[in-house]
């Protein structure tokens, strides 16, 4: 029988920690078959993050770093800086991005720096149990939001696409979801297009 | 080469017929001195009395088409140099006691994730936001962790021009040597003086090819940089085997300069501008027949713990100058260890200890 379809050669074969249900697995393969598909696994530098995914560096099969909790965008600015030729892309969480790295993030993104940010927001952190996030939705409970977000006492939800895209230095941003076939399909669209914008130009994507 | 650039910030002197030295800040000193040592990008962020850094480099790196960047803060400034040195670049960052308890992040990172970033403190007056004048009241935070975690930082401390530009220089090799963060030192004095100096050194350009760096997986397995390490009995691994490079650091890398020791009833250890103030008391003693000397740390880590113990004999007296209310004074009694008796001279907040004042000590001491 003919093989269609197998593992990325940018996804190591590794069992996975995160828990059912949770995108993050999906996003990796989805990642991992873009850089695949351009070819541009043995030049690429990925920046993980603190909470769930800091484990990427675990599944994805290329250079990687760990960072401080909200710092990958420094962090990867220094690696692009210092080395051009490479790809480098960081991979955040709501928390990391939008929360304790608000000033790397839009820094960062306001110095057209040439990377790539996939921006995962699941509205709550992961890794700690589940407490109240920037991007968490106004009525939410959390572990830190027991009777739901109150904009009284918690303040709105950021929306990040929409901050950062008022700022110049940002070249791309396109919000997915892969909450189904379809969109996990549309999620992939995306991020193979980032990359290949991101061989010139910066960008960034945010998942919901 | 450098009376082309900034050149308010300078002057050159002619010291011989061939050698040049520049009369420059220290701050600038040590620029010249990262540069020399194949510096690939500078990461700052605006605070004084190291101001001239960011400033000086903002041209001089641009104009080499190296990498300058002023960062959203000392976090930031902080955790670019960590991603560049994780691709085996030769990157700094400075500042000054306040930025430097933000960079702290990042150096338990380095530390952790062994990437040799190089940081520069010229010190102020702290606690808080404290004043801007020289101070050497961060030595707990440089020697001691400052950040979280079990490590050592290798800390250098200039005490002149000449020697922000050697130090800078050799700080490189040294934290590439052995995977480590180094921290230079400095206090706002020596950072703000102009001294000549003479910049002898050779541009390094071809370094050693590293094992480690991330520098994409072409043609070998990925690597990967990290501090996390989960695993039962991994961390604490990790930990000894830190713990062994400390060592070697420890037994290799110590630096201390000795002036009229050898046959010194009162021994003052002074660093940076207080072995200079030092110095100037310890002549004035001996012209009044009192036999003074100075053991003055080159590294504040590893500390010359052998070198102090080595001169801690019977009738001895020590004591401490700093420009703190006491804090590398902890050191010298554990490396006397109760042979001799060690006393303290400092002042806070800025304020100057004079060498009458050190003069006054060493005869209160030499008279016990």
């Amino acid at each position: 029988m003919e093989k269609i379809l197998s593992r990325p050669k940018a996804l190591k074969d590794f069992p996975l920690s995160y828990c059912p249900g949770c995108g993050h697995g999906i996003v990796h393969r989805l990642v991992a078959q873009a850089i695949d598909d351009l070819g541009i696994r043995e030049r690429t530098i990925a920046v993980a993050p603190v909470g769930c995914a800091v484990f990427a560096y675990n599944y994805f099969n290329f250079d990687t770093t760990e960072a401080p909790h909200g710092r990958p965008p420094a962090v990867a600015t220094g690696i692009k800086r210092t080395n051009p030729d490479k790809i480098v892309f960081t991979y955040q969480g709501d928390g990391d991005l939008a929360a304790i790295g608000t000033a790397e993030t839009i820094h960062c993104a306001n110095r057209g720096e040439n990377i790539t940010v996939i921006f995962i927001n699941n509205a709550n952190y992961g890794m700690t149990g589940g407490q109240m996030a920037p991007t968490t939705l106004l009525g939410q409970v959390t572990e830190t939001t027991p009777f739901g977000r109150d904009p009284q006492r918690e303040g709105y939800p950021i929306n990040v696409c929409e901050l950062l895209a008022g700022l110049k230095g940002t070249k791309y941003i396109e919000r997915v979801s892969v909450c189904d076939a379809p969109h996990v399909i549309q999620a992939g669209k995306a991020i193979k297009k980032l990359f290949k914008i991101k061989l010139k130009e910066k960008v960034i994507l945010s998942l919901k | 080469m450098l009376s082309n650039v900034s050149g308010h910030l300078h002057r050159s002197v002619q010291v011989e017929n061939k050698m040049v030295k520049k009369l420059v800040k220290g701050n600038v000193a040590l620029c010249e001195g990262a540069i020399a040592a194949g510096l690939d990008a500078y990461f700052g962020y605006p605070i004084t009395p190291q101001n001239e850094v960011p400033a000086y480099m903002s041209k001089r790196m641009v104009e080499m088409k190296k990498v300058f960047i002023q960062a959203e803060s000392e976090l930031a400034a902080a955790n670019m140099v960590l991603g560049a040195c994780a691709t085996g670049k030769r990157a700094m960052t400075s500042s000054s006691s306040p930025g430097i308890s933000l960079k702290q992040e990042a150096i338990s990172y380095m530390a952790g994730m062994e990437v040799p970033g190089v940081i520069v403190n010229v010190q102020r007056g702290g606690p808080g936001l404290g004043n801007i004048a020289g101070s050497q009241a961060d030595y707990f935070q440089a020697v001691k962790g400052g950040g979280h975690g079990d490590y050592r930082l290798i800390v250098y401390a200039p005490a002149n021009g000449q020697e922000m530009y050697d130090l800078a220089y050799n700080a490189f090799d040294v934290a590439q040597k052995y995977r480590n963060p180094v921290m230079l030192l400095c206090d706002g004095i020596v950072g703000q003086m102009m001294e000549p100096v003479d910049f002898n050194k050779e541009q390094k350009t071809k370094f050693e090819d590293r094992d480690w760096i991330l520098d994409g997986c072409k043609g070998r397995e990925p690597r990967s940089l990290k501090s996390l390490l989960m695993q039962d009995g991994v961390l604490e691994q990790h930990n000894l085997d830190l713990l062994k490079k400390y060592q070697m650091i420890q037994d290799k890398e110590v630096k201390a300069e000795l002036y009229q020791v050898e046959d010194a009833e009162v021994i003052i250890v002074a660093y940076g501008i207080s072995s200079r103030i030092s110095k100037n008391a310890i002549k004035q003693a001996r012209e009044k027949g009192i036999k003074a000397g100075l053991i003055r740390p080159v590294t504040l880590w590893p500390f010359p713990s052998d070198i102090i113990a080595s001169y801690a004999k019977p009738g001895v007296k020590f004591f401490s100058v700093e420009f703190s209310l006491g804090q590398m004074v902890e050191d010298v009694k554990l490396a006397v260890n109760g042979k001799c008796p060690v006393d303290f001279l400092g002042r806070a907040g800025g304020g100057i200890v004079s060498d009458k004042q050190v003069l006054d000590k060493i005869e209160e001491l030499a008279k016990k």
